[in-house]
């Protein structure tokens, strides 16, 4: 009896060892795979892609407002028909706006940095061997390789993608008769948007479960690394906002192609009234701000997790007030929920809830204004060590801090009206929002990328690559306030029929220079990057001292990405310069009761009850 | 030819590159640099943020300097001034927090490089500290939202009964606009009625629009509140009028408005501005398709004597377009004609 148990015991294990080193085909493997680490990495590949083409559209436009006179012949070969007299479409340069805002805010921003990070730290911090499905997490990317395809279809349509800007306000992008791009354009926008969605929901179901279930022995949620707070919140604001951009899309669909009237009313085109009837479209601004708003903080909140990480570990000390940044993600993450109307201040909507909105906004300002104090305090009395990633998180820093004061004017409703939709508002989202989560996006594959490939990238060209991004993106953002203060609108073809905007020609050229000179500078990058995977040094097990567990798996890491048993946890993640203790960092698999000589007094206690497993 | 050159360059740019790159890897190897915490570079880059700073700062200030007359427009409107001086006041207390933030943030890493004899500070919080930089800007941030939406409230008050009426109507791509007539009142509307001639749909069985006129070109009186009252009749505009601080969105199917006084006259203008072709604009800020960045108006503020003079000269729609009378039942045809 005994026997027959130890046998099938026997036999079982067996299975499952067999189990665990089955040998993928290239299939399972590279394409279909379910690991994360992988799946972190196609969502990488993808968005670096994405911001290539998302960043050239805008030299694209940029030479149109740069040079409003040049003759662009020369680009004839690549956009075709879009250039004519030498002369960029004038239909052609909003699809241009559009199409950089919809791939840098949902395809580089929010797929490229979250898929990418989230999915690669979120098992190796917490210390799970993958995914709560990985499954799901593969479906996930594929959703957004399908999304991503119908986007890249739609940019070759003889009548051109969609052209309304990225917020695609009906009845503009409800009626083909209105601009070309809201014919066929338009449709595939929306189909490759719902999809996009369906990805992002099936990723950010599969990060939540993930972090409440698949913890590790004693990585309680006070010892998470903020990465991993700032995922977990992510996935949340993701859950519950982008099914109303779904319900947004879906009636802006039955109003495009089945007659009704969500958005739609009172309309008079192209020689016929409309029989449409009693539709708003303030509605539609409502629901798609309503993800639209918390989508700045599902692009920001990852960068600013990442910046957390990277600060502490190369200030070698803890990350100052750690509670305190938990309270102000959950304070923003809540609050990014009930301010959505101010993008909608100058709308007609009732003028009492605008200032409802505008007290609700500048309440942000509060936890993000702790955020910023806490980096700079980590800074202070730290040993610091400049790796690139390390200076981008820096770039982060005082980007988030120029982008978010400006916020308070733009917030201010009765500013706003002046500002709204002028140049003002596209330097301080590009600020804040667009450039602070890309640098965010660039220190994370700087710091991370020895435990992506197990090589190191080349750190000189690490270090030109900022600086030159860095000083870059302020030549570029910085004058365009100016500009936006004179009143010059948002989205304008050419300035030159007013008198009031006819002002800046210069200062217009001199932000186009600068945008190619930053633009060609990410070209630094993406040398590095792919060189470094195949021929970069080959990386140590914890180049950075780090605490985290990721850096307890083997350099190159295998499926499950632990040999053996996952290592348990014994405390927060930002034990560096401990007094007391010989090295600069205590890794959190280290038990309390190996460092008697470093333990704080509350420590001293937990050590005495500390159950090594 | 041209091409091949520019090609090749690039190429033989991207080897030398490339090289380089090798190289300097190399170098580091045979020095055996990676080994050590920290290169040469460290210092580098920590001297580099605190010069970043002063360079960008003396930058900022130049160029702030420079570009100052072209910002804000002369406010042209009542509320404008009120507006401005929030503006001013706000953008002076963020430039505070931006310096103070940011000499601290570039300075850090500056001071505290890494060096190998020292130990960083281990400093996880504070509990004192962060209650008062949580408090002091909660409380700058009330005192701003009461200042905002005091100014607020006054700006979107309802507009006075004795307000100046007029109705403006966007379309792809112009604006049309419509004056209510000696008897102050708009007549009503209907966008079934819209036609190549009618082009906002004036619906001539109400007897208010007998008198309604369409001129090219907005005229205003100074010192008067202004109404505007604002349709679109295709897809979203917004009238945004610089000079006035004035913005406002045109949305089909939902009428919108907003008020101001004027407070100089284009004459007034030309010679606070120094600019003898000076005129008010208007322009729309809500993308409209194509011709979006060609949506341009003109406005014209007068004295009140010479807006009252404009305006009793202006000739009704129907007097200009007396087709349209047909449609205009018998009795009521009379009082049309006068």
């Amino acid at each position: 009896m005994s026997a027959t148990a130890t046998i099938s015991a026997h036999d079982i294990h067996a299975h499952e060892h067999e189990h665990d080193h089955h040998e993928l085909n290239f299939v399972q493997k590279y394409i279909f795979s379910e690991d994360h680490k992988v799946i972190s990495k196609q969502f990488l590949i993808s968005g670096l892609i994405w911001a290539l083409i998302g960043g050239g559209f805008s030299i694209l436009f940029r030479l149109q407002l740069g040079f409003p006179d040049a003759n662009l012949e020369w680009l004839k070969p690549i956009l075709g028909e879009w250039i004519q007299n030498g002369k960029l479409d004038p239909s052609f340069y909003l699809a241009l706006v559009t199409m950089h805002g919809t791939i840098m805010v949902f395809f580089v921003l929010t797929a490229g940095l979250s898929g990418t990070f989230s999915n690669f730290l979120i098992p190796l911090q917490i210390g799970a061997r993958d995914m709560a499905s990985g499954f799901l997490n593969m479906l996930s990317y594929w959703f957004f390789f399908v999304s991503s395809m119908l986007m890249f279809v739609s940019l070759f349509l003889e009548t051109g993608p969609a052209s309304g800007g990225w917020v695609i306000y009906p009845p503009l992008s409800a009626l083909p008769q209105a601009m070309s791009g809201s014919g066929l354009g338009m449709t595939l926008w929306l189909c490759s948007m719902a999809i996009f969605i369906v990805s992002s929901l099936l990723g950010s179901i599969n990060y939540i479960t993930t972090i409440i279930n698949m913890r590790t022995n004693g990585m309680s949620f006070t010892r998470l690394p903020l990465t991993i707070w700032a995922f977990f919140i992510t996935a949340i604001i993701g859950v519950l906002s982008f099914p109303v951009l779904f319900s947004a899309a879906l009636l802006l669909v039955f109003d495009r192609s089945f007659g009704t009237s969500f958005y739609l009313s009172e309309i008079y085109i192209g020689g016929e009234a409309l029989h449409n009837m009693g539709g708003s479209p303030i509605l539609f601004q409502h629901l798609f701000w309503f993800l639209g708003h918390p989508e700045v903080y599902i692009v920001l909140l990852p960068a600013l997790g990442i910046t957390s990480e990277i600060i502490a570990t190369n200030s070698r000390k803890p990350i100052f007030g750690y509670r305190a940044m938990i309270g102000s993600i959950l304070g923003i993450a809540f609050l990014s929920f009930i301010v959505w109307a101010h993008h909608m201040f100058i709308t007609g909507m009732n003028p009492f809830l605008g200032s409802v909105f505008m007290f609700l906004t500048l309440i942000i300002a509060v936890p993000s204004a702790v955020k910023a104090f806490n980096y700079i305090a980590t800074l202070w009395r730290g040993n610091i060590v400049f790796t690139p990633a390390m200076l981008f998180s820096i770039g982060l820093v005082s980007l988030f801090i120029s982008g978010g004061l400006t916020g308070i004017i733009l917030g201010n409703s009765a500013l706003d009206i002046q500002l709204h939709d002028t140049y003002y508002v596209v330097a301080h989202f590009h600020l804040v929002m667009g450039s602070a989560s890309f640098f965010g996006f660039m220190a994370g594959v700087y710091h991370w990328f020895p435990k992506m490939f197990g090589r190191m990238m080349d750190e000189r060209l690490g270090y030109v690559h900022f600086w030159m991004t860095f000083i870059g993106v302020y030549m570029v953002f910085f004058p365009m306030h100016y500009i936006g203060i004179a009143g010059f609108p948002r989205r304008y073809y050419s300035f030159t029929s007013y008198d009031a905007f006819s002002t800046f020609g210069d200062l217009n050229m001199f932000i186009s220079v600068a945008a190619i000179i930053t633009f060609s500078s990410q070209m630094i990058f993406g040398f590095n990057f792919f060189y470094s995977i195949f021929k970069g040094r080959r990386s140590t097990q914890n180049p950075w001292k780090s605490n985290t567990l990721e850096w307890t798996t083997p350099v190159n890491v295998g499926h499950g990405n632990w040999e053996g048993e996952i290592p348990s946890v014994y405390r927060w993640p930002y034990d560096y310069s401990k007094p007391g203790a010989e090295s600069d960092f205590i890794p959190q698999t280290v038990p309390l009761n190996h460092t008697p000589e470093s333990n704080l007094p509350h420590e001293i206690e937990d050590a005495k009850s500390e159950i090594i497993h | 030819m041209n091409t091949f050159i520019i090609s090749a360059t690039v190429i033989l740019l991207l080897i030398i590159f490339f090289l380089l790159v090798r190289v300097g890897s190399l170098l580091s190897i045979l020095k055996g640099s990676y080994n050590k915490r920290v290169g040469s570079s460290n210092s580098i880059n920590a001297v580099l943020f605190p010069i970043f700073f002063i360079v960008g700062l003396a930058l900022i200030f130049w160029s702030a300097s420079k570009f100052s007359e072209f910002y804000l427009p002369k406010p042209a409107s009542e509320h404008g001034i009120i507006t401005d001086n929030l503006f001013w006041i706000i953008t002076i207390i963020i430039m505070i927090a931006f310096v103070a933030t940011n000499v601290l943030l570039f300075y850090f890493p500056y001071k505290y490089q890494y060096k190998e004899d020292r130990k960083a500070f281990f400093y996880p919080d504070n509990h004192k500290l962060e209650i008062i930089w949580t408090v002091i800007p909660a409380i700058v941030l009330t005192v701003l939202v009461i200042y905002g939406y005091k100014t607020w409230t006054d700006i979107t008050a309802p507009a006075p009964k004795d307000a100046v009426v007029l109705e403006i109507t966007g379309k792809q791509f112009n604006w049309i606009v419509r004056y209510p007539g000696k008897d102050g009142k708009l007549g009503t509307y209907n966008y079934k009625m819209i036609d190549a001639t009618n082009e906002v749909g004036i619906d001539f069985s109400d007897k208010l629009s007998y008198d309604d006129f369409l001129p090219r070109e907005i005229h205003i009186p100074k010192g008067k509140p202004v109404q505007f009252k604002i349709r679109a009749r295709d897809v979203l505009h917004s009238v945004f009028l610089p000079h006035f601080r004035q913005k406002m969105d045109a949305v089909p199917g939902m009428p919108t408005t907003f008020w101001f006084t004027p407070i100089y006259t284009t004459d007034e203008m030309k010679s606070i501005t120094g600019k003898s072709d000076f005129k008010y604009e208007l322009a729309c800020t809500e993308v409209c398709g194509k011709g979006h960045f060609g949506m341009k108006f003109l406005l014209v503020v007068d004295e009140p004597e010479d807006f009252e003079k404009w305006y009793s000269s202006q000739e009704a729609f129907l007097k200009k377009n007396p087709e349209y009378l047909a449609n205009i039942q018998l009795d009521s045809k009379n009082i049309a004609i006068k």
